[in-house]
C-alpha cells in the first residue's frame, strides 16, 4: 500500500487508455506521455500496459508501507527521500525501503513523470482500462486525481515481486543500479519544435495567418490541461465565413475556436467538434508536447504525412530497443 | 468522398460539408460495415455528421490516409445493405416541469406557442441520433419540430445540469454530464445517459430512433432513485 501524504498539483493513475469507445463519445485518454510511461513499466518489469501513477509539475509525497520497486520516468523532479535521507534517483529501478518516503518536489524539466511499481496497483480496469477519466469521474482510483490520506492498494504480490525483480537485476549499486534510461520525449532547449500536418480548414485561413502559425513561437497557457493545451500568441481569424459541420477530432488535432486562441487537443479531448482544425500534430511529437509545463515554448514546422509516419517508426524503434536494454538487465 | 488526415494515426473520410440526412444515414451504416471488416490496425471507427473517421493503432506500419480509403472502398463495393441498420428505438423519460425546463418560458415566448404546445409538438416527435460526441453519451438528434426551432442561447449557462434535454435550430441534444452550455433546455431525463458499469455504457449510439415520453415530477424522482 502506498499513502498520499501530499498529492501534488495532479496525480492520478493512467495506463495506454481505453479503445473502441469513441464511437459513443468517449476519448481514449490515458498517459499524456505514453513512452515514460512504457519506460517507467520495462524498469520495474511491469508490461508497458501496466498502469501507474501521472505526476503533473509539482509532485506527491507518499509513504511506502512495504518495500516496493518502483521507478519514475518522464519530467525531471527535485526528488529526494526525507525517509531515509538521500535523493531518489530517477529512469531507474529504485527499491524503496519498508516505510521509506519520497516527496518528488517541483519539476525542474518537463512537465510530468510517471511513477510506476512492481505488479502494478491492484484496481480494476473499467471499460478495458485503469485510466483515470477526470471529467467522467471514473477509471482508475476513484475517478479522480489523488488526494492527502489516499491509500492506494498494490498487488497482494508486491513484495515478492519487488524482491525477485530486483534481485534479477545484473548491477545494482545500493538500492538502484548504476544506469538510467534516458529520455525520448523531454527537450534539452526551448522552444521544441512540434511536426503538424495541414488540418482540414488550413486552407480557410489567409497566407498570412498561415504564416503566422508557423512563425510564431506559442507559450503553453496556464489554464491547460489533460484535454488541451491552449496556445498564447497571435489571434488565428479564419476568412471562410461559412459553418463548419461538426467532425471528428484526435489526439494533436490542433482547433482555432471563435476566440482566434488555437488549442492543441491532448489525452482527454473530445471526440468531435465544430472548430475549424488549422493542424494535426505528429503523433511522435505529441509526448513531446504534452511534457511542456504552462509557459513552455513551442514552435511549429509543417510536414508531410510521410514524414509523420517516419518519425512514428522512428520512435517506435528507439523505444523498443531500449526496452530491450532493460529487459536484457533483468536477465530476460 | 475526400480523405484528410487527423495526424498520422487517424483519417477522416468525408461525404458531405453540410447536413444531409440521407449521407449521415448511409455514414452510419459505413462505419457497421467498417468496423465489421475487422482490420487489427483500426482502433476506433467514429461516424460523424458527414463522414466517419478511423483511428489506427500506433503500431500500423502503413499510410493512414490509403489504408482508410482501402477499408472504405472495400466497404462500400461490398455493397452497404439497410439491414445493417440498428433500427433502435429508445424512449427517453421527460420531465417538463419548469424547474427542469430551464428555458420552456423563452421558447414559448420566441415561437409563440404556449408551454403545453411546446410539450405536445416536442413530445410527439420521432428523432434520429445523427452523431455521438463531444462527451461520452452526448448524443446530438434530429428530428425537431421546425415550429420548435430556435437559435442557441445569446449567453451560454455556466452549468447545464446532467440529464437536461436542449434544443436549438432544428437539433436536439442530450447532456450526459453537468457542463456549461448554450442550448435551450426544454426538460430532463432522469436516466443515465452514461453510466460506465453499465454492459451498455451508453444510452444512445449513432442511428438510434429516439421518442421522449413526457412524465411528471414523482415519475422522475421515482426513476432517479432507481438509477
Amino acid at each position: 500500500m502506498i499513502r498520499v501524504l501530499r498529492p501534488g498539483l495532479q496525480t492520478s493513475v493512467q495506463d495506454q487508455g481505453r479503445y473502441g469507445l469513441q464511437h459513443i463519445g468517449l476519448c481514449p485518454g490515458g498517459a499524456m506521455d505514453p513512452v515514460a510511461l512504457s519506460l517507467a513499466n520495462a524498469l520495474v518489469g511491469n508490461p508497458v500496459t501496466e498502469a501507474a501513477l501521472e505526476i503533473t509539475v509539482i509532485g506527491p509525497e507518499l509513504e511506502f508501507e512495504s518495500e516496493t520497486l518502483i521507478a519514475v520516468c518522464g519530467a525531471e523532479f527535485a526528488g529526494s527521500f526525507p525517509h531515509p535521507p538521500g535523493t531518489l534517483p530517477q529512469s531507474r529501478p529504485v527499491l524503496v525501503p519498508a516505510g521509506g518516503r519520497i516527496n518528488l518536489g517541483r519539476a525542474s524539466r518537463g512537465a510530468r513523470a510517471y511513477l510506476a511499481v512492481a505488479g502494478g496497483f491492484d484496481l480494476a480496469p473499467v471499460l478495458g482500462s485503469r485510466s483515470t477519466y477526470i471529467p467522467g469521474a471514473f477509471g482508475g482510483f476513484k475517478g479522480r486525481a489523488l488526494r492527502h490520506g489516499d491509500a492506494l492498494p498494490l498487488k497482494a504480490d508486491s513484495l515478492e515481486l519487488s524482491r525477485e525483480r530486483f534481485g534479477r537485476l545484473k548491477r545494482k549499486r545500493e538500492r538502484s543500479v548504476p544506469w538510467s534510461a534516458p529520455s525520448h520525449t523531454l527537450a534539452d532547449r526551448e522552444p521544441i519544435v512540434v511536426h503538424v500536418l495541414e488540418g482540414q480548414h488550413f486552407a480557410d485561413f489567409d497566407a498570412n495567418v498561415q504564416r503566422a502559425f508557423f512563425d510564431t513561437v506559442w507559450r503553453v497557457a496556464s489554464d491547460s490541461n489533460r484535454m488541451g493545451f491552449r496556445l498564447a500568441g497571435p489571434l488565428l481569424a479564419r476568412t471562410a465565413t461559412d459553418e463548419i459541420l461538426s467532425g471528428p477530432t484526435c489526439l494533436g488535432t490542433v482547433q482555432v475556436p471563435a476566440n482566434g486562441a488555437p488549442i492543441a487537443l491532448m489525452a482527454d479531448h473530445q471526440t468531435t467538434g465544430g472548430y475549424p482544425k488549422i493542424a494535426e500534430i505528429a503523433s511522435a511529437d505529441v509526448p513531446r508536447l504534452a511534457q511542456l509545463a504552462p509557459g513552455g515554448q513551442v514552435h511549429f514546422a509543417k510536414c508531410s504525412l510521410e514524414m509523420a509516419a517516419e518519425l512514428r517508426k522512428h520512435t517506435r524503434e528507439a523505444v523498443q530497443a531500449q526496452l530491450r536494454g532493460i529487459a536484457w538487465e533483468y536477465g530476460n | 468522398m475526400g480523405v484528410v488526415p487527423l495526424g498520422d494515426l487517424a483519417a477522416y473520410v468525408e461525404f458531405s460539408r453540410t447536413l444531409d440526412l440521407e449521407v449521415n444515414a448511409l455514414v452510419q451504416r459505413l462505419a457497421v460495415a467498417v468496423q465489421a471488416r475487422g482490420a487489427p490496425y483500426i482502433r476506433d471507427v467514429v461516424p460523424a455528421l458527414g463522414g466517419l473517421a478511423l483511428h489506427f493503432d500506433p503500431g500500423f506500419e502503413g499510410n493512414c490516409v490509403s489504408a482508410a480509403v482501402e477499408l472504405v472502398e472495400g466497404a462500400l463495393k461490398d455493397g452497404i445493405s439497410v439491414s445493417a441498420d440498428v433500427l433502435r428505438t429508445v424512449t427517453v423519460p421527460v420531465c417538463y416541469e419548469p424547474e427542469f425546463a430551464l428555458d420552456l418560458q423563452e421558447i414559448s415566448q420566441k415561437t409563440g406557442l404556449s408551454r403545453e404546445e411546446i410539450i405536445e409538438r416536442h413530445s410527439t416527435g420521432g428523432y434520429r441520433v445523427l452523431m455521438m460526441g463531444f462527451a461520452p453519451g452526448h448524443a446530438y438528434m434530429g428530428g425537431l419540430d421546425p415550429k420548435l426551432a430556435v437559435p442557441r442561447r445569446a449567453t451560454p449557462r455556466a452549468i447545464v445540469p446532467a440529464g437536461s434535454i436542449a434544443i436549438a435550430n432544428e437539433q436536439t441534444v442530450v447532456y450526459p454530464y453537468s457542463i456549461s452550455g448554450g442550448w435551450n433546455v426544454i426538460g430532463r431525463t432522469p436516466l443515465a445517459l452514461f453510466d460506465p458499469e453499465r454492459q451498455e455504457p451508453s444510452l444512445f449510439a449513432s442511428g438510434d430512433r429516439v421518442r421522449f415520453k413526457p412524465i411528471d415530477r414523482a415519475e422522475f424522482m421515482k426513476l432517479a432513485v432507481k438509477r
